[in-house]
């Protein structure tokens, strides 16, 4: 799977699934590179075959709609589209 | 998968079609220019990659008769702007969120988990059967983006409202 990593200070394990041509799921990325925290990321859209059908599985794990953007914190917390204010509180 | 190259000129010109067929239908294209420039800059990749205008904020399956309903404009955007003033991806605002006196906030996803999509058909050809309209000179197409109604043997190939093509169209009685 095609991940990239943007660093910054350890809050856990971020993981962003996003899509390449969402305004939303670009927005979350700016978000969390202005909050300074190491996170990775993936364009679920760029994934193809078993590598997307993975990923989509682990999206509803989090997020039983498999919308975009969802933010995996911890493996354990998913937060589910732009919600700016909920993202700032669990890295405050 | 293949590059896919899109030019800003090209962006331009349709955010400019796109605007004026809003305007003329009663529609408002969110007003942040650079927002609407990328979402529509997604629309046309998306219209590159897999032949038909997927939203660019959902997961598009590369198949067009699965995806119909996500077809931009899809068919969740008119409830969406009742409801929460804009649609999924925001392309489409409110009057109020346009001229700035409503913020816009997240859209929940009103589509169908994955699971679930494939029961649309049936639940359509099951409330055909059960309703109550006994014989009629013309069926009734429904077009479900905008929700123009027509009495004819075919639906039109382009819905002379909101510019949707024919298989956007269901039987309504």
């Amino acid at each position: 799977m095609d991940i990239e990593h943007v660093s910054g200070k350890n809050k856990g394990t971020v993981m962003l699934y996003a899509l390449s041509t969402c305004g939303w799921c670009a927005k979350t990325k700016e978000l969390l590179r202005e909050l300074g925290i190491e996170f990775d990321y993936t364009f679920v859209d760029l994934l193809e075959g078993k590598e997307q059908d993975d990923a989509m599985n682990t999206v509803e794990r989090f997020n039983p709609s498999g919308s975009f953007p969802t933010l995996v914190i911890n493996n354990k917390k998913g937060v589910v589209g732009f919600k700016e204010q909920e993202i700032r509180e669990a890295f405050r | 998968m293949a590059f896919i190259e899109i030019k800003p000129e090209d962006v331009e010109t349709f955010y400019r079609i796109l605007q004026k067929e809003a305007k003329d239908g009663g529609y408002q294209l969110n007003t942040d220019a650079e927002f609407t420039k990328n979402l529509i800059a997604g629309l046309m990749k998306n219209e590159q990659r897999y032949g038909y205008r997927a939203c660019p904020c959902r997961l598009a399956s590369g198949k067009k008769e699965q995806d119909l309903d996500i077809i931009c404009p899809c068919d969740y955007r008119d409830p969406d702007l009742n409801d929460y003033g804009a649609c999924y991806c925001a392309l489409y605002v409110s009057e109020e969120i346009a001229t700035g006196s409503k913020t816009i906030a997240p859209v929940p996803e009103r589509r169908p988990p994955r699971a679930e999509r494939g029961n649309q058909a049936v639940k359509q050809a099951f409330s055909l059967t059960s309703s109550p309209v006994a014989a009629l000179a013309f069926p009734v197409w429904r077009c479900k983006v905008c929700g123009y109604l027509c009495a004819r043997d075919q639906p039109p190939d382009i819905c002379p409202i909101c510019k949707a093509t024919k298989e956007r169209f269901e039987r309504f009685m």
